[in-house]
Protein backbone atom coordinates (compact mmCIF):
# COMPACT_ATOMS: atom_id res chain seq x y z
CA UNK A 1 0.00 0.00 0.00
CA UNK A 2 1.13 3.29 -0.99
CA UNK A 3 1.74 6.10 1.37
CA UNK A 4 -0.07 9.76 0.33
CA UNK A 5 0.83 12.22 1.98
CA UNK A 6 -2.45 14.49 2.46
CA UNK A 7 -0.78 18.00 2.11
CA UNK A 8 0.10 17.34 -1.94
CA UNK A 9 -1.90 17.13 -4.72
CA UNK A 10 -1.73 14.84 -7.60
CA UNK A 11 -1.87 13.94 -11.35
CA UNK A 12 -3.69 10.56 -13.02
CA UNK A 13 0.15 10.39 -14.61
CA UNK A 14 1.43 9.62 -10.85
CA UNK A 15 2.87 13.13 -10.51
CA UNK A 16 3.00 14.89 -7.37
CA UNK A 17 2.66 18.67 -6.74
CA UNK A 18 3.27 20.48 -3.55
CA UNK A 19 3.17 24.46 -3.24
CA UNK A 20 6.06 26.00 -1.24
CA UNK A 21 5.72 28.75 1.03
CA UNK A 22 6.59 31.35 -1.78
CA UNK A 23 3.68 29.95 -3.99
CA UNK A 24 6.69 27.74 -6.31
CA UNK A 25 5.70 24.34 -7.02
CA UNK A 26 8.24 21.23 -6.33
CA UNK A 27 7.16 18.26 -8.53
CA UNK A 28 8.22 14.71 -7.93
CA UNK A 29 6.48 11.37 -9.03
CA UNK A 30 4.60 9.34 -6.52
CA UNK A 31 5.59 6.06 -4.16
CA UNK A 32 3.10 4.31 -6.45
CA UNK A 33 5.04 5.00 -9.28
CA UNK A 34 8.87 4.67 -8.69
CA UNK A 35 7.25 1.32 -6.81
CA UNK A 36 6.36 0.44 -10.65
CA UNK A 37 9.42 1.56 -12.31
CA UNK A 38 11.86 -0.64 -9.84
CA UNK A 39 14.92 0.21 -8.93
CA UNK A 40 16.00 3.87 -10.46
CA UNK A 41 18.95 4.03 -12.36
CA UNK A 42 19.31 7.51 -13.68
CA UNK A 43 16.71 10.51 -13.45
CA UNK A 44 16.85 13.24 -16.00
CA UNK A 45 15.48 16.63 -14.87
CA UNK A 46 14.95 20.05 -16.77
CA UNK A 47 17.14 23.30 -16.65
CA UNK A 48 16.23 26.07 -14.79
CA UNK A 49 14.76 28.75 -17.51
CA UNK A 50 12.87 26.56 -19.65
CA UNK A 51 8.93 26.93 -20.16
CA UNK A 52 6.70 24.34 -20.04
CA UNK A 53 3.09 23.93 -20.80
CA UNK A 54 0.95 21.63 -18.25
CA UNK A 55 1.27 18.29 -20.31
CA UNK A 56 4.80 18.34 -21.48
CA UNK A 57 7.09 15.87 -20.86
CA UNK A 58 10.05 17.32 -19.09
CA UNK A 59 11.35 15.06 -16.99
CA UNK A 60 12.84 11.05 -17.86
CA UNK A 61 12.97 8.34 -15.04
CA UNK A 62 14.92 5.26 -16.52
CA UNK A 63 14.54 1.93 -14.54
CA UNK A 64 16.44 -1.48 -15.14
CA UNK A 65 13.62 -2.27 -17.06
CA UNK A 66 11.95 0.75 -18.22
CA UNK A 67 12.42 4.04 -19.40
CA UNK A 68 9.42 6.95 -18.43
CA UNK A 69 8.35 10.50 -18.95
CA UNK A 70 7.44 12.78 -16.06
CA UNK A 71 5.37 15.09 -17.50
CA UNK A 72 4.44 19.17 -16.03
CA UNK A 73 1.32 18.78 -14.01
CA UNK A 74 0.84 22.72 -14.43
CA UNK A 75 2.50 24.85 -16.82
CA UNK A 76 5.25 27.62 -16.05
CA UNK A 77 9.01 28.38 -15.89
CA UNK A 78 11.16 25.69 -14.45
CA UNK A 79 13.22 27.00 -11.80
CA UNK A 80 15.30 24.03 -11.20
CA UNK A 81 15.97 20.72 -11.37
CA UNK A 82 16.79 18.40 -8.86
CA UNK A 83 20.73 18.08 -9.30
CA UNK A 84 21.56 15.73 -6.43
CA UNK A 85 19.74 12.65 -8.91
CA UNK A 86 21.92 12.65 -11.21
CA UNK A 87 24.41 10.62 -8.63
CA UNK A 88 22.23 9.09 -6.74
CA UNK A 89 18.89 8.45 -8.94
CA UNK A 90 17.93 5.95 -5.86
CA UNK A 91 16.80 8.71 -3.81
CA UNK A 92 13.44 8.51 -5.50
CA UNK A 93 12.85 5.01 -4.60
CA UNK A 94 13.86 5.96 -1.13
CA UNK A 95 11.96 8.93 -0.88
CA UNK A 96 9.99 9.77 -3.47
CA UNK A 97 7.89 12.86 -1.49
CA UNK A 98 10.94 14.74 0.43
CA UNK A 99 14.74 14.60 -0.77
CA UNK A 100 13.78 12.33 -4.43
CA UNK A 101 11.57 15.74 -5.91
CA UNK A 102 12.29 16.19 -9.77
CA UNK A 103 12.13 19.79 -10.24
CA UNK A 104 10.76 23.35 -9.21
CA UNK A 105 8.07 25.30 -10.85
CA UNK A 106 6.83 28.56 -11.07
CA UNK A 107 3.33 28.85 -12.17
CA UNK A 108 1.87 30.63 -14.81
CA UNK A 109 -0.60 32.98 -13.90
CA UNK A 110 -3.52 31.32 -12.95
CA UNK A 111 -1.97 28.16 -14.09
CA UNK A 112 -2.19 26.47 -10.71
CA UNK A 113 -6.43 27.25 -10.30
CA UNK A 114 -6.86 25.80 -14.06
CA UNK A 115 -4.54 22.68 -13.80
CA UNK A 116 -6.98 19.75 -12.99
CA UNK A 117 -4.83 18.35 -9.74
CA UNK A 118 -6.38 15.78 -7.69
CA UNK A 119 -6.34 15.48 -3.64
CA UNK A 120 -5.00 12.62 -1.98
CA UNK A 121 -8.02 10.62 -1.70
CA UNK A 122 -9.07 11.38 -5.29
CA UNK A 123 -5.75 10.08 -6.61
CA UNK A 124 -6.10 6.84 -3.93
CA UNK A 125 -9.51 6.32 -6.00
CA UNK A 126 -7.20 6.04 -9.40
CA UNK A 127 -5.08 3.48 -7.85
CA UNK A 128 -8.05 1.79 -6.84
CA UNK A 129 -9.37 1.64 -10.57
CA UNK A 130 -5.71 0.61 -11.70
CA UNK A 131 -5.91 -2.46 -8.96
CA UNK A 132 -2.99 -0.74 -7.31
CA UNK B 1 17.77 -22.76 -33.73
CA UNK B 2 17.13 -24.67 -36.78
CA UNK B 3 14.86 -22.78 -39.36
CA UNK B 4 13.05 -25.67 -41.27
CA UNK B 5 10.57 -24.26 -43.36
CA UNK B 6 7.14 -26.17 -43.38
CA UNK B 7 6.49 -29.13 -45.75
CA UNK B 8 3.11 -29.12 -48.18
CA UNK B 9 1.80 -31.74 -45.69
CA UNK B 10 2.03 -28.82 -42.40
CA UNK B 11 0.68 -26.44 -44.69
CA UNK B 12 -2.46 -28.55 -45.62
CA UNK B 13 -2.79 -29.10 -41.94
CA UNK B 14 -2.72 -25.43 -40.68
CA UNK B 15 -5.20 -24.67 -43.25
CA UNK B 16 -7.73 -27.37 -42.41
CA UNK B 17 -7.22 -26.15 -38.82
CA UNK B 18 -8.42 -22.12 -39.65
CA UNK B 19 -11.02 -24.00 -41.99
CA UNK B 20 -9.51 -22.27 -45.48
CA UNK B 21 -9.43 -24.07 -48.16
CA UNK B 22 -5.97 -22.69 -50.17
CA UNK B 23 -3.38 -19.88 -49.21
CA UNK B 24 -4.95 -17.51 -51.16
CA UNK B 25 -8.09 -17.63 -49.35
CA UNK B 26 -5.79 -15.86 -46.70
CA UNK B 27 -5.92 -12.71 -48.95
CA UNK B 28 -9.65 -12.34 -49.86
CA UNK B 29 -9.62 -9.47 -47.55
CA UNK B 30 -7.80 -7.32 -50.27
CA UNK B 31 -10.18 -6.18 -53.13
CA UNK B 32 -9.01 -7.66 -56.78
CA UNK B 33 -8.09 -4.29 -57.98
CA UNK B 34 -5.66 -3.53 -55.90
CA UNK B 35 -3.94 -6.81 -56.37
CA UNK B 36 -1.56 -7.58 -59.92
CA UNK B 37 -1.34 -10.75 -61.23
CA UNK B 38 2.08 -10.67 -62.27
CA UNK B 39 5.41 -8.08 -62.65
CA UNK B 40 5.66 -6.97 -65.94
CA UNK B 41 9.36 -5.59 -66.50
CA UNK B 42 10.66 -8.42 -64.29
CA UNK B 43 12.47 -10.83 -65.98
CA UNK B 44 11.57 -14.95 -65.12
CA UNK B 45 13.11 -16.06 -62.54
CA UNK B 46 17.01 -18.00 -63.43
CA UNK B 47 18.05 -21.28 -61.18
CA UNK B 48 21.21 -21.04 -58.96
CA UNK B 49 23.88 -22.08 -62.38
CA UNK B 50 22.67 -19.18 -64.50
CA UNK B 51 22.85 -16.89 -62.20
CA UNK B 52 26.00 -17.74 -61.20
CA UNK B 53 27.27 -17.58 -64.78
CA UNK B 54 25.47 -14.00 -65.05
CA UNK B 55 27.41 -12.56 -62.02
CA UNK B 56 30.79 -14.03 -63.27
CA UNK B 57 30.02 -12.42 -66.79
CA UNK B 58 29.25 -8.93 -64.95
CA UNK B 59 32.14 -9.77 -62.61
CA UNK B 60 34.56 -9.87 -65.79
CA UNK B 61 33.08 -7.25 -67.61
CA UNK B 62 34.32 -4.92 -64.58
CA UNK B 63 38.00 -6.12 -64.69
CA UNK B 64 40.19 -5.99 -62.23
CA UNK B 65 41.22 -2.05 -62.14
CA UNK B 66 43.63 -1.08 -60.49
CA UNK B 67 42.28 1.79 -58.09
CA UNK B 68 43.12 4.64 -56.75
CA UNK B 69 40.03 5.40 -56.09
CA UNK B 70 39.25 6.32 -51.81
CA UNK B 71 36.37 8.86 -50.84
CA UNK B 72 35.35 7.43 -47.81
CA UNK B 73 35.96 3.52 -48.73
CA UNK B 74 39.29 2.23 -48.76
CA UNK B 75 41.21 -0.84 -50.43
CA UNK B 76 43.54 -2.40 -47.81
CA UNK B 77 44.96 -5.89 -47.23
CA UNK B 78 42.41 -7.83 -44.99
CA UNK B 79 44.13 -11.57 -43.76
CA UNK B 80 42.29 -14.41 -44.55
CA UNK B 81 42.16 -15.42 -41.21
CA UNK B 82 39.29 -12.47 -40.89
CA UNK B 83 36.70 -13.51 -43.06
CA UNK B 84 37.56 -17.62 -42.07
CA UNK B 85 36.88 -16.30 -38.59
CA UNK B 86 34.03 -14.45 -39.22
CA UNK B 87 31.61 -16.64 -41.70
CA UNK B 88 32.20 -19.19 -39.02
CA UNK B 89 28.56 -20.83 -37.69
CA UNK B 90 28.85 -19.26 -34.42
CA UNK B 91 29.63 -15.53 -35.84
CA UNK B 92 27.44 -15.88 -39.02
CA UNK B 93 24.86 -13.39 -37.82
CA UNK B 94 23.68 -9.58 -39.05
CA UNK B 95 21.94 -9.05 -35.91
CA UNK B 96 22.28 -8.60 -31.87
CA UNK B 97 20.74 -11.32 -30.41
CA UNK B 98 17.11 -10.67 -28.88
CA UNK B 99 17.91 -13.01 -26.17
CA UNK B 100 21.16 -11.44 -25.89
CA UNK B 101 22.61 -12.83 -22.35
CA UNK B 102 22.13 -16.38 -24.34
CA UNK B 103 24.77 -16.13 -26.36
CA UNK B 104 27.88 -14.64 -24.36
CA UNK B 105 30.44 -15.37 -27.36
CA UNK B 106 28.90 -12.63 -29.40
CA UNK B 107 28.45 -10.32 -26.62
CA UNK B 108 32.21 -10.73 -26.19
CA UNK B 109 33.17 -9.96 -29.55
CA UNK B 110 30.65 -6.86 -29.41
CA UNK B 111 32.37 -5.49 -26.03
CA UNK B 112 35.56 -6.27 -27.47
CA UNK B 113 35.11 -4.28 -30.67
CA UNK B 114 33.57 -1.56 -28.24
CA UNK B 115 37.03 -1.60 -26.29
CA UNK B 116 39.03 -1.39 -29.37
CA UNK B 117 37.08 1.46 -31.10
CA UNK B 118 37.22 3.47 -27.46
CA UNK B 119 40.65 2.93 -27.14
CA UNK B 120 41.48 3.83 -31.25
CA UNK B 121 39.46 7.12 -30.62
CA UNK B 122 40.35 7.67 -26.82
CA UNK B 123 36.75 8.03 -26.12
CA UNK B 124 35.29 6.84 -23.12
CA UNK B 125 32.20 5.24 -24.03
CA UNK B 126 31.49 3.17 -27.80
CA UNK B 127 28.53 1.71 -29.05
CA UNK B 128 27.90 -1.83 -30.74
CA UNK B 129 28.33 -0.50 -34.13
CA UNK B 130 26.15 1.74 -36.54
CA UNK B 131 25.10 1.14 -39.91
CA UNK B 132 28.00 3.20 -41.86
CA UNK B 133 29.51 6.19 -41.51
CA UNK B 134 27.19 8.44 -42.57
CA UNK B 135 24.07 7.23 -41.08
CA UNK B 136 26.61 7.30 -38.07
CA UNK B 137 26.87 10.72 -38.76
CA UNK B 138 23.52 12.02 -38.84
CA UNK B 139 22.98 9.90 -35.94
CA UNK B 140 25.66 11.93 -34.11
CA UNK B 141 23.78 15.04 -34.93
CA UNK B 142 20.57 13.68 -33.77
CA UNK B 143 22.96 12.67 -30.27
CA UNK B 144 24.27 16.20 -30.23
CA UNK B 145 20.69 17.69 -30.39
CA UNK B 146 19.73 15.63 -27.45
CA UNK B 147 22.66 15.93 -25.38
CA UNK B 148 23.40 19.68 -25.42
CA UNK B 149 20.78 20.74 -22.85
CA UNK B 150 22.15 24.42 -22.84
CA UNK B 151 21.23 25.09 -26.58
CA UNK B 152 17.77 24.94 -27.99
CA UNK B 153 18.60 25.68 -31.56
CA UNK B 154 19.23 22.48 -32.88
CA UNK B 155 21.41 23.72 -34.83
CA UNK B 156 24.30 22.16 -36.57
CA UNK B 157 28.14 23.54 -38.26
CA UNK B 158 29.05 21.21 -40.86
CA UNK B 159 31.66 22.34 -42.91
CA UNK B 160 32.11 21.61 -46.96
CA UNK B 161 34.90 19.45 -46.54
CA UNK B 162 33.05 16.63 -44.73
CA UNK B 163 32.13 13.97 -47.25
CA UNK B 164 29.19 14.75 -49.38
CA UNK B 165 27.47 12.34 -49.10
CA UNK B 166 27.54 12.46 -45.24
CA UNK B 167 26.14 15.51 -45.46
CA UNK B 168 23.26 14.17 -47.93
CA UNK B 169 22.49 11.65 -45.24
CA UNK B 170 22.28 13.53 -42.36
CA UNK B 171 20.05 16.20 -44.41
CA UNK B 172 17.74 13.17 -44.90
CA UNK B 173 17.58 11.30 -42.12
CA UNK B 174 17.10 14.21 -39.84
CA UNK B 175 14.89 16.38 -42.10
CA UNK B 176 11.38 15.94 -40.39
CA UNK B 177 13.18 16.55 -37.42
CA UNK B 178 13.74 20.08 -37.40
CA UNK B 179 17.66 20.47 -36.85
CA UNK B 180 19.28 22.87 -38.63
CA UNK B 181 22.93 22.20 -41.08
CA UNK B 182 24.38 25.23 -41.91
CA UNK B 183 27.27 25.01 -43.92
CA UNK B 184 30.57 26.26 -43.39
CA UNK B 185 33.51 26.98 -46.21
CA UNK B 186 36.92 26.40 -46.84
CA UNK B 187 39.89 28.11 -47.78
CA UNK B 188 40.62 27.57 -51.57
CA UNK B 189 44.47 27.70 -50.83
CA UNK B 190 44.65 25.08 -48.39
CA UNK B 191 41.00 22.33 -48.84
CA UNK B 192 40.71 23.05 -45.02
CA UNK B 193 37.79 24.86 -43.09
CA UNK B 194 37.99 28.63 -43.14
CA UNK B 195 37.73 29.56 -39.25
CA UNK B 196 37.21 32.87 -40.68
CA UNK B 197 33.51 31.77 -41.68
CA UNK B 198 33.03 31.00 -37.71
CA UNK B 199 33.10 34.70 -36.59
CA UNK B 200 29.43 34.96 -38.45
CA UNK B 201 28.31 32.84 -35.18
CA UNK B 202 30.11 34.41 -32.42
CA UNK B 203 27.32 34.95 -29.53
CA UNK B 204 24.62 32.46 -31.49
CA UNK B 205 23.09 29.09 -30.17
CA UNK B 206 24.59 26.46 -31.78
CA UNK B 207 24.33 23.09 -31.21
CA UNK B 208 27.37 21.14 -32.14
CA UNK B 209 30.41 21.43 -34.89
CA UNK B 210 31.27 18.82 -37.13
CA UNK B 211 34.98 17.84 -38.19
CA UNK B 212 35.79 15.77 -40.52
CA UNK B 213 39.90 14.47 -39.97
CA UNK B 214 41.39 13.55 -42.09
CA UNK B 215 38.80 15.85 -44.29
CA UNK B 216 36.79 14.99 -47.45
CA UNK B 217 40.12 16.46 -49.53
CA UNK B 218 42.51 14.13 -47.37
CA UNK B 219 43.41 17.47 -45.81
CA UNK B 220 44.11 17.94 -41.88
CA UNK B 221 41.69 20.28 -40.20
CA UNK B 222 42.98 22.43 -36.88
CA UNK B 223 41.10 19.97 -34.95
CA UNK B 224 42.52 21.47 -31.27
CA UNK B 225 41.61 25.23 -31.92
CA UNK B 226 37.96 23.98 -33.35
CA UNK B 227 37.21 22.03 -30.80
CA UNK B 228 37.97 25.04 -28.15
CA UNK B 229 36.53 27.40 -30.36
CA UNK B 230 32.94 25.40 -29.77
CA UNK B 231 33.47 24.25 -26.64
CA UNK B 232 34.19 27.97 -25.29
CA UNK B 233 30.14 28.75 -27.30
CA UNK B 234 28.65 25.83 -25.30
CA UNK B 235 28.81 23.89 -28.62
CA UNK B 236 29.40 20.09 -28.75
CA UNK B 237 31.62 18.55 -31.14
CA UNK B 238 31.13 16.20 -33.29
CA UNK B 239 34.24 14.02 -34.92
CA UNK B 240 33.77 12.47 -38.13
CA UNK B 241 37.07 10.47 -38.14
CA UNK B 242 39.40 7.62 -40.31
CA UNK B 243 40.12 5.04 -37.85
CA UNK B 244 43.31 3.27 -39.82
CA UNK B 245 44.25 7.63 -39.63
CA UNK B 246 44.06 7.15 -36.02
CA UNK B 247 47.16 5.02 -35.54
CA UNK B 248 49.16 7.95 -36.76
CA UNK B 249 47.22 11.22 -35.65
CA UNK B 250 45.91 12.31 -32.59
CA UNK B 251 42.51 10.65 -31.45
CA UNK B 252 39.35 12.63 -30.93
CA UNK B 253 39.44 12.46 -27.46
CA UNK B 254 42.43 14.55 -27.42
CA UNK B 255 41.31 17.20 -29.58
CA UNK B 256 41.92 20.54 -28.34
CA UNK B 257 41.62 21.03 -24.01
CA UNK B 258 38.42 18.99 -23.63
CA UNK B 259 38.43 16.54 -26.47
CA UNK B 260 35.15 15.99 -28.55
CA UNK B 261 31.72 14.85 -26.96
CA UNK B 262 31.23 12.45 -29.76
CA UNK B 263 33.24 10.76 -32.54
CA UNK B 264 32.17 8.65 -35.60
CA UNK B 265 33.33 6.94 -38.55
CA UNK B 266 33.28 4.24 -41.24
CA UNK B 267 35.02 1.23 -39.82
CA UNK B 268 34.97 -0.68 -43.39
CA UNK B 269 38.62 0.06 -43.58
CA UNK B 270 39.07 -2.22 -40.68
CA UNK B 271 38.69 -5.60 -42.62
CA UNK B 272 35.36 -5.39 -44.73
CA UNK B 273 36.13 -5.22 -48.89
CA UNK B 274 35.47 -2.62 -51.43
CA UNK B 275 31.49 -3.68 -52.43
CA UNK B 276 29.62 -1.16 -54.53
CA UNK B 277 29.10 0.77 -51.02
CA UNK B 278 28.23 -1.38 -49.08
CA UNK B 279 27.09 -2.89 -46.63
CA UNK B 280 30.12 -1.13 -44.26
CA UNK B 281 29.63 -0.52 -40.57
CA UNK B 282 29.98 2.41 -38.72
CA UNK B 283 31.20 3.30 -35.60
CA UNK B 284 29.79 5.59 -32.70
CA UNK B 285 32.08 6.78 -29.35
CA UNK B 286 30.74 9.06 -26.71
CA UNK B 287 32.38 11.12 -23.21
CA UNK B 288 30.54 9.05 -20.78
CA UNK B 289 28.37 11.87 -19.45
CA UNK B 290 26.42 11.58 -22.94
CA UNK B 291 26.05 7.96 -22.73
CA UNK B 292 22.21 7.78 -22.39
CA UNK B 293 21.30 10.24 -24.98
CA UNK B 294 23.86 7.65 -27.75
CA UNK B 295 21.86 5.35 -29.99
CA UNK B 296 22.24 1.72 -30.44
CA UNK B 297 23.23 -1.15 -28.16
CA UNK B 298 26.01 -1.33 -25.26
CA UNK B 299 27.42 -4.26 -24.04
CA UNK B 300 28.85 -4.04 -20.87
CA UNK B 301 30.64 -6.83 -18.68
CA UNK B 302 29.67 -7.89 -15.00
CA UNK B 303 29.13 -10.16 -12.53
CA UNK B 304 26.36 -13.18 -12.62
CA UNK B 305 24.50 -14.34 -9.19
CA UNK B 306 27.60 -16.79 -8.63
CA UNK B 307 30.09 -14.39 -9.14
CA UNK B 308 31.33 -15.70 -12.63
CA UNK B 309 32.60 -13.06 -15.40
CA UNK B 310 29.83 -12.64 -18.20
CA UNK B 311 28.36 -10.45 -20.79
CA UNK B 312 25.31 -7.95 -20.81
CA UNK B 313 23.30 -5.57 -22.91
CA UNK B 314 23.30 -2.26 -20.82
CA UNK B 315 21.21 0.80 -21.60
CA UNK B 316 18.42 -0.97 -23.24
CA UNK B 317 15.47 1.26 -21.46
CA UNK B 318 15.80 3.95 -24.25
CA UNK B 319 15.56 1.69 -27.20
CA UNK B 320 12.54 1.39 -30.10
CA UNK B 321 11.60 -1.81 -27.94
CA UNK B 322 10.81 -0.46 -24.41
CA UNK B 323 10.66 3.29 -25.69
CA UNK B 324 8.60 2.91 -28.89
CA UNK B 325 8.35 6.30 -30.27
CA UNK B 326 10.84 7.93 -27.93
CA UNK B 327 13.63 5.75 -28.32
CA UNK B 328 16.70 7.68 -28.64
CA UNK B 329 17.02 6.10 -32.74
CA UNK B 330 15.40 3.25 -34.52
CA UNK B 331 18.80 1.44 -34.46
CA UNK B 332 18.89 -2.02 -32.51
CA UNK B 333 19.94 -4.55 -35.06
CA UNK B 334 23.21 -3.01 -36.57
CA UNK B 335 25.93 -4.52 -38.72
CA UNK B 336 26.98 -7.50 -35.93
CA UNK B 337 28.71 -9.82 -39.15
CA UNK B 338 30.90 -6.15 -40.52
CA UNK B 339 31.52 -5.33 -37.07
CA UNK B 340 33.15 -9.10 -35.87
CA UNK B 341 34.83 -8.58 -39.17
CA UNK B 342 36.52 -5.43 -38.00
CA UNK B 343 36.90 -6.56 -34.54
CA UNK B 344 39.10 -9.86 -36.03
CA UNK B 345 41.21 -7.77 -38.01
CA UNK B 346 42.18 -5.03 -35.48
CA UNK B 347 42.85 -7.97 -33.08
CA UNK B 348 45.23 -9.65 -36.28
CA UNK B 349 46.76 -6.24 -37.18
CA UNK B 350 47.59 -4.90 -33.38
CA UNK B 351 48.63 -1.49 -33.06
CA UNK B 352 51.63 -1.66 -34.67
CA UNK B 353 50.29 -2.92 -37.70
CA UNK B 354 47.58 -0.43 -37.91
CA UNK B 355 50.08 1.99 -37.49
CA UNK B 356 52.32 0.53 -40.66
CA UNK B 357 49.33 0.29 -42.69
CA UNK B 358 48.50 4.09 -42.06
CA UNK B 359 52.17 4.98 -42.17
CA UNK B 360 52.42 2.66 -45.61
CA UNK B 361 49.33 4.36 -46.85
CA UNK B 362 50.30 7.78 -45.90
CA UNK B 363 53.64 7.43 -47.74
CA UNK B 364 52.50 5.71 -50.82
CA UNK B 365 49.84 8.58 -51.27
CA UNK B 366 52.74 11.22 -51.13
CA UNK B 367 54.92 9.34 -53.38
CA UNK B 368 52.00 9.01 -56.02
CA UNK B 369 50.76 12.83 -55.48
CA UNK B 370 54.72 13.56 -56.64
CA UNK B 371 54.30 10.68 -59.64
CA UNK B 372 51.47 12.81 -60.82
CA UNK B 373 52.20 16.35 -60.67
CA UNK B 374 54.75 15.21 -62.72
CA UNK B 375 52.57 14.93 -65.88
CA UNK B 376 52.17 18.23 -67.51
CA UNK B 377 48.98 19.73 -67.20
CA UNK B 378 48.54 18.28 -63.04
CA UNK B 379 49.15 20.36 -60.10
CA UNK B 380 48.07 19.79 -56.72
CA UNK B 381 45.19 21.30 -55.74
CA UNK B 382 46.11 22.21 -52.13
CA UNK B 383 48.84 22.90 -49.77
CA UNK B 384 49.84 21.29 -46.79
CA UNK B 385 49.56 17.51 -45.39
CA UNK B 386 47.40 15.30 -45.90
CA UNK B 387 46.47 11.37 -44.92
CA UNK B 388 46.12 9.14 -47.47
CA UNK B 389 44.11 10.91 -49.85
CA UNK B 390 44.78 14.31 -52.03
CA UNK B 391 42.94 16.51 -54.74
CA UNK B 392 44.66 17.24 -58.11
CA UNK B 393 43.83 19.86 -60.47
CA UNK B 394 43.62 18.79 -64.09
CA UNK B 395 44.13 21.14 -67.26
CA UNK B 396 41.31 19.57 -68.62
CA UNK B 397 37.69 18.09 -67.83
CA UNK B 398 38.40 14.86 -65.20
CA UNK B 399 35.92 12.40 -66.75
CA UNK B 400 37.40 12.15 -70.30
CA UNK B 401 40.54 11.47 -68.42
CA UNK B 402 39.58 8.66 -66.09
CA UNK B 403 37.49 7.10 -69.15
CA UNK B 404 40.78 6.86 -70.72
CA UNK B 405 42.64 5.60 -67.83
CA UNK B 406 39.69 3.06 -67.18
CA UNK B 407 40.87 1.79 -70.61
CA UNK B 408 44.22 1.44 -69.07
CA UNK B 409 42.84 -1.00 -66.13
CA UNK B 410 43.07 1.80 -63.89
CA UNK B 411 40.53 3.48 -61.54
CA UNK B 412 41.83 7.19 -61.17
CA UNK B 413 40.02 8.04 -58.53
CA UNK B 414 37.39 9.93 -58.09
CA UNK B 415 36.07 13.77 -60.34
CA UNK B 416 34.71 16.34 -57.94
CA UNK B 417 33.47 18.44 -60.50
CA UNK B 418 29.88 17.09 -59.73
CA UNK B 419 31.18 17.57 -55.65
CA UNK B 420 32.40 21.16 -55.52
CA UNK B 421 32.32 22.64 -58.83
CA UNK B 422 34.21 25.42 -57.63
CA UNK B 423 37.19 23.32 -57.63
CA UNK B 424 37.27 23.23 -61.82
CA UNK B 425 38.30 20.07 -63.24
CA UNK B 426 39.47 18.40 -59.75
CA UNK B 427 40.63 14.33 -58.94
CA UNK B 428 40.42 13.14 -55.63
CA UNK B 429 42.81 9.84 -55.35
CA UNK B 430 44.36 7.55 -52.88
CA UNK B 431 46.70 5.11 -52.26
CA UNK B 432 47.10 2.72 -49.38
CA UNK B 433 49.65 0.24 -48.57
CA UNK B 434 48.01 -2.03 -51.10
CA UNK B 435 49.80 -0.23 -53.95
CA UNK B 436 53.39 -1.27 -54.81
CA UNK B 437 56.44 1.60 -56.54
CA UNK B 438 55.58 -0.09 -60.08
CA UNK B 439 51.64 0.16 -59.45
CA UNK B 440 52.21 4.12 -58.94
CA UNK B 441 55.00 4.28 -61.66
CA UNK B 442 51.76 2.53 -64.19
CA UNK B 443 49.71 5.08 -62.92
CA UNK B 444 51.86 7.56 -63.68
CA UNK B 445 52.71 6.24 -66.96
CA UNK B 446 49.33 5.75 -68.28
CA UNK B 447 48.01 9.41 -67.10
CA UNK B 448 50.78 10.72 -68.61
CA UNK B 449 49.80 9.00 -72.26
CA UNK B 450 45.56 9.74 -71.64
CA UNK B 451 47.17 13.55 -71.09
CA UNK B 452 49.00 13.47 -73.98
CA UNK B 453 46.15 12.13 -76.28
CA UNK B 454 43.75 14.38 -75.26
CA UNK B 455 46.04 17.35 -75.82
CA UNK B 456 46.68 15.88 -79.45
CA UNK B 457 43.30 15.33 -79.99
Amino acid sequence: MSQLPQDLKYTKSHEWVRTRPDGTLEIGITDHAQHALGDLVFVEVPEGGRSVTAGDACAVVESVKAASDVYAPVSGEVLEGNGQLAAAPETVNTDAYGAGWLYRLRPAAGALAAAALLSAADYQKVLDAEGG
Amino acid sequence: MAFIPHTEADVAAMLKTIGAACLEDLFDEIPPQLRIKGLEHIPEALNEMQVGRLMSERARADGQLLSFLGAGAYEHHIPSAVWAITTRGEFYSAYTPYQAEASQGTLQMIYEFQTMIARLTGMEVANASMYDGASATAEAALMAVRANRRSHAARILVPTTLHPHYRRVARNTTHNQGLRFEELPYLAESGTLDARALAAFEGEDITALVIQQPNFFGRLEEVDALTDWAHARGALVIAVVNPTSLALLKPPGRWGAKGVDIAVGEGQPLGVPLSCGGPYVGFMTARMEHVRQMPGRIVGRTLDVAGNSGFTLTLQAREQHIRRAKATSNICTNQGLLMTAATIYLSLMGAEGLKRTAAASHARTRELVGLLTRVPGVRAAFAGPTFHESVLQLDRPVAAVLKGLATRGIGGGLDLSGYYPELGHALLVCATETKTSADLERYRASLGEVMQAARAA
